[in-house]
C-alpha cells in the first residue's frame, strides 16, 4: 500500500496543520477504553516531563474501535496536564486520531504511524502498546532519547518478565534472532520501541507492509530490518510487559504474529545474516534481563500430551517439513513418558531452522508450515519449564545463553540448507 | 470358356491392381504423416517435460497431493503423465486429422466429434487435478486446525474433508465429460448426505459421551482455565 494510501484525505489535513514535528508517539487500538486514557496520560507526562521544548504529537491509529477509544486519545488536553502536574509545555501538544480500516491490523496501523512519522519529519518516533498498563512517564525518555539525543536509529525494549512467560521470545526469537544477525536483541517483537526519521524513510515503502508477514507481525520485520542494515541500535529497560485486561493470543496466532515475519525477514536480508558470524552486545541502558520467580500454576502435563499427539498426527505433514533423521528423534521424543522426556536444544534448534529453510522453500503452504510448528513448540516450552521450575535468575539466565550458543554452532547447518535450496537441490 | 475365364481374371486382377494403385498412396501418405507426426508429438513432449521441469510442475504436484496418489496408483509422476498424454494426444491427432483428409465423410464426422471431445477432455482433467489441490489443501489445513484445538480423531476430519472434496472435483469431471450425469449426481448426493448423516448419528448417538465431553470443553470454565495455562504468555 503506498504512502498516499494509508493516510487518508482527512488525516492528511489533519498532520499538514500540524506541520513538522520533532517527536511523533504512535498508539494503535481496538476496543481499548479500558487502559488507553490512563496510557495517553502518562504519555502526555513523560512528553511534558523530559521533552517540554519540542514539537511534539501523539498519534493514534484505530482499527474501527466502538468503545470510545478514538475520543479517548483526541479528549487529551494539555491543560489538564499542567493542572494536575505542574508541568509546563512551551509548545502545543497535539493528539491525532484516525481509523486506518474497519477491521484491526496491526500492519496497517504500524503502516500509518511510519508514513505519518516520515511526513512529519518526526527525529524520533515511539509506538507504545495500547495494553501497556504499567506504562511510567520515564518509559517516553528512555525510548526516545537515545533516538533524539544520541542519534540511535531503533530502540528495543528488555522487559522484566516472569520465568515462566515469554517462552517463545527466550526458546526461538531471540536466540534465533542473535545467531543470524549478531546482535544480542532481547525482545525482537518489541511492544514499545522508537525509530529515527531515517529509519521511517526506509520503511515508509518496504515490501514488508504488502504481505502477511508485515500485516501480522510489524514489528518483528522492523527489528530485523534494522538490524539487517546496520543501523545504529540502542536497548533500554522498561519494566514489567504490560498485558492486563486483554487475552494473550493463541499458539497458533503468536507464531504468525513472530516466527512467520521472522522467518519472511529471513528471506529478505539473507544477505546480509549469511555473511555474519559474531555475535556483539548492543548498548542497553538498565539490566540487560530480569526474571521473576513467583509461584505460578501452569499445566505443564497437557503441553506434553499436545506434542506426543501432535508429533503422530502431523506425521505427513512433518514428513514434507522436516529431514528424515529430525523427525525420527521427535518421534522417539514423543513416544518417551513425563518423566524421561527430553527435547534437547540441539533437537530444537535443528527442528527450528529446518522448518525456516522449509518456509523460505515453500516446500507446502507458509502457514500450515508455521501452524505445523505448534506442537513442537508445546514439547519444546514443556521441556524447559520442566527443566527450569526451580531455576534461580541466574540460572535461567546461563540456560539461555547456551541455548543461543547452540543456535549459533549450527547456524553453518542452517546455511547449508539454505544454499542447498539456492541451488534448487 | 477358358478366354471366358482368362477374361474375368484379367478383369479381376486389373481392379486389384487399380484398387492397389489407389490405396497405397493413401497407406503411404497415413505412414509417412504417423512418421511425421510421431516426431512432432516426441518434440513436443520433449519441450513439454523440459517446460515443466522449469517450472517445478512435480514439485507443485507435490504440494498438491497429486504426486503422493499417482505414486499409490503405481503411476509415473505427473509431469511424465502428462507429457505422455500430450503426446499420444498429438500423435493419435495428426493421424487422424491425416485420415480425416484421406477418408470417407463418415470417418471425418467421427474424427470431427473426437476434436470436439478433446478441450472437454482437458476440461476435465484439470478438474479433476484442481480439486486434488484444494482436496490436499483443505485436508491438510483441517489435520493442523484439529490437531492445534486439541479435537479428537483429528484424521477422521481430515480424510472426510478430502474425500468430500475429490469426489465433489470427481462428479464434476464426468459432468464435464458428460458421462453418466445423473448416475454421478445421485452418487454424489447419496455419498455425501450419507456423510453427513453418518458423521450427526455417530457425534450425537454413538459418541455421546464424547459429545458431552467436548462441548464442555468447549463452553464451560475448565476450557478457559486450561486455554490461560496453554498460552503461558508465550509473547
Amino acid at each position: 500500500m503506498a504512502d498516499e494510501d494509508i493516510l487518508s484525505d482527512e488525516l492528511l489535513r489533519q498532520l499538514i496543520s500540524v506541520g513538522e514535528v520533532d517527536i511523533l508517539v504512535g498508539l494503535h487500538t481496538y476496543n481499548h477504553a479500558k487502559t488507553i486514557g490512563h496510557i495517553v496520560e502518562v504519555i502526555r507526562d513523560g512528553l511534558l516531563k523530559y521533552f517540554p521544548r519540542e514539537r511534539v504529537a501523539i498519534l493514534n491509529a484505530d482499527g474501527g474501535s466502538t468503545d470510545g477509544s478514538p475520543d479517548l486519545v483526541r479528549a487529551a488536553s494539555i491543560n489538564d496536564v499542567r493542572n494536575s502536574y505542574n508541568f509546563h509545555s512551551l509548545r502545543t501538544l497535539h493528539c491525532i486520531s484516525s481509523q486506518y480500516a474497519s477491521v484491526p491490523s496491526a500492519g496497517q496501523a504500524m503502516h500509518m504511524v511510519v508514513a505519518a512519522a516520515d511526513l512529519l519529519r518526526a527525529k524520533a518516533c515511539a509506538v507504545i502498546a495500547p495494553e501497556s498498563t504499567e506504562i511510567l512517564p520515564e518509559w517516553i525518555d528512555r525510548l526516545l532519547s537515545p533516538i533524539y539525543r544520541e542519534h540511535y536509529d531503533f530502540v528495543a525494549p528488555v522487559y522484566r518478565r516472569h520465568r515462566s512467560e515469554g517462552t517463545l521470545v527466550t526458546n526461538l526469537l531471540y536466540p534465533m534472532t542473535r545467531a543470524l544477525y549478531g546482535k544480542r536483541i532481547r525482545e525482537p517483537r518489541p511492544g514499545e520501541f522508537a525509530f529515527s526519521n531515517d529509519l521511517a524513510g526506509q520503511l515508509v515503502a518496504n515490501e514488508l507492509w504488502t504481505n502477511d508477514a508485515g500485516r501480522l507481525g510489524p514489528e518483528v520485520c522492523i527489528t530485523m530490518e534494522s538490524l539487517s542494515d546496520g543501523l545504529r541500535i540502542f536497548q533500554t529497560f522498561l519494566g514489567t510487559k504490560g498485558q492486563v485486561d486483554q487475552q494473550p493470543p493463541d499458539l497458533v496466532a503468536a507464531l504468525r504474529q513472530t516466527v512467520g515475519p521472522l522467518f519472511w525477514s529471513m528471506g529478505q536480508t539473507d544477505a546480509a545474516w549469511s555473511v555474519i558470524h559474531e555475535v556483539h552486545p548492543v548498548p542497553t541502558a538498565g539490566p540487560e534481563f530480569e526474571i521473576t520467580t513467583d509461584e505460578v500454576s501452569v499445566d505443564r502435563e497437557r503441553l506434553r500430551q499436545m506434542f506426543s499427539s501432535g508429533v503422530v498426527d502431523l506425521e505427513p505433514v512433518l514428513k514434507s517439513i522436516l529431514s528424515s533423521a529430525t523427525l525420527a528423534q521427535l518421534q522417539s521424543a514423543a513416544a518417551l513418558e513425563a518423566e524421561k522426556f527430553s527435547y534437547s536444544d540441539e533437537l530444537w534448534v535443528k527442528s527450528v531452522y529446518e522448518f525456516a529453510a522449509s518456509y523460505h522453500r515453500s516446500v507446502i503452504n507458509r502457514d500450515h508450515i508455521l501452524q505445523a510448528l505448534v506442537p513442537l513448540f508445546r514439547g519444546r516450552a514443556y521441556a524447559y519449564l520442566k527443566e527450569n521450575s526451580t531455576a534461580s535468575p541466574e540460572g535461567l539466565e546461563e540456560r539461555i545463553e547456551s541455548l543461543c550458543l547452540t543456535f549459533e554452532r549450527f547456524k553453518p547447518y542452517l546455511l547449508g540448507l539454505w544454499t542447498a535450496q539456492e541451488r534448487g537441490s | 470358356m477358358g478366354d471366358m475365364i482368362a477374361n474375368e481374371l484379367s478383369q479381376a486382377w486389373n481392379e486389384f491392381a487399380r484398387a492397389l494403385a489407389h490405396l497405397l498412396p493413401r497407406l503411404l501418405a497415413i505412414l509417412i504423416i504417423a512418421v511425421v507426426g510421431w516426431v512432432i508429438a516426441y518434440l513436443l513432449k520433449v519441450a513439454l517435460r523440459s517446460l515443466l521441469r522449469l517450472v517445478r510442475f512435480d514439485r507443485l504436484s507435490e504440494k498438491a497431493g497429486a504426486a503422493q496418489l499417482l505414486h499409490t496408483a503405481a503411476l509415473p509422476s505427473p509431469s511424465e503423465l502428462l507429457c505422455r498424454l500430450v503426446f499420444w494426444l498429438a500423435w493419435l491427432g495428426i493421424i487422424l486429422a491425416g485420415v480425416s483428409s484421406l477418408g470417407s465423410a463418415s470417418v471425418q464426422q467421427h474424427i470431427a466429434d473426437f476434436f470436439l471431445f478433446l478441450p472437454r477432455l482437458f476440461a476435465s482433467l484439470l478438474i479433476v487435478f484442481l480439486g486434488m489441490l484444494a482436496a490436499s489443501f483443505f485436508a491438510r489445513a483441517a489435520l493442523l486446525a484439529a490437531v492445534n484445538a486439541d479435537l479428537p480423531s483429528p484424521h477422521v476430519l481430515s480424510d472426510a474433508v478430502k474425500v468430500v472434496i475429490v469426489v465433489l472435483s470427481i462428479s464434476m469431471a464426468f459432468e464435464e465429460l458428460g458421462l453418466a450425469q445423473r448416475t454421478v449426481l445421485i452418487a454424489f448426493t447419496i455419498v455425501f448426505g450419507a456423510l453427513m448423516l453418518g458423521l450427526a448419528i455417530a457425534f450425537g448417538l454413538g459418541g455421546r459421551d464424547l459429545a458431552r465431553q467436548f462441548l464442555e470443553r468447549r463452553f464451560s470454565e475448565d476450557r478457559i482455565r486450561r486455554k490461560n495455562e496453554d498460552h503461558l504468555s508465550p509473547l
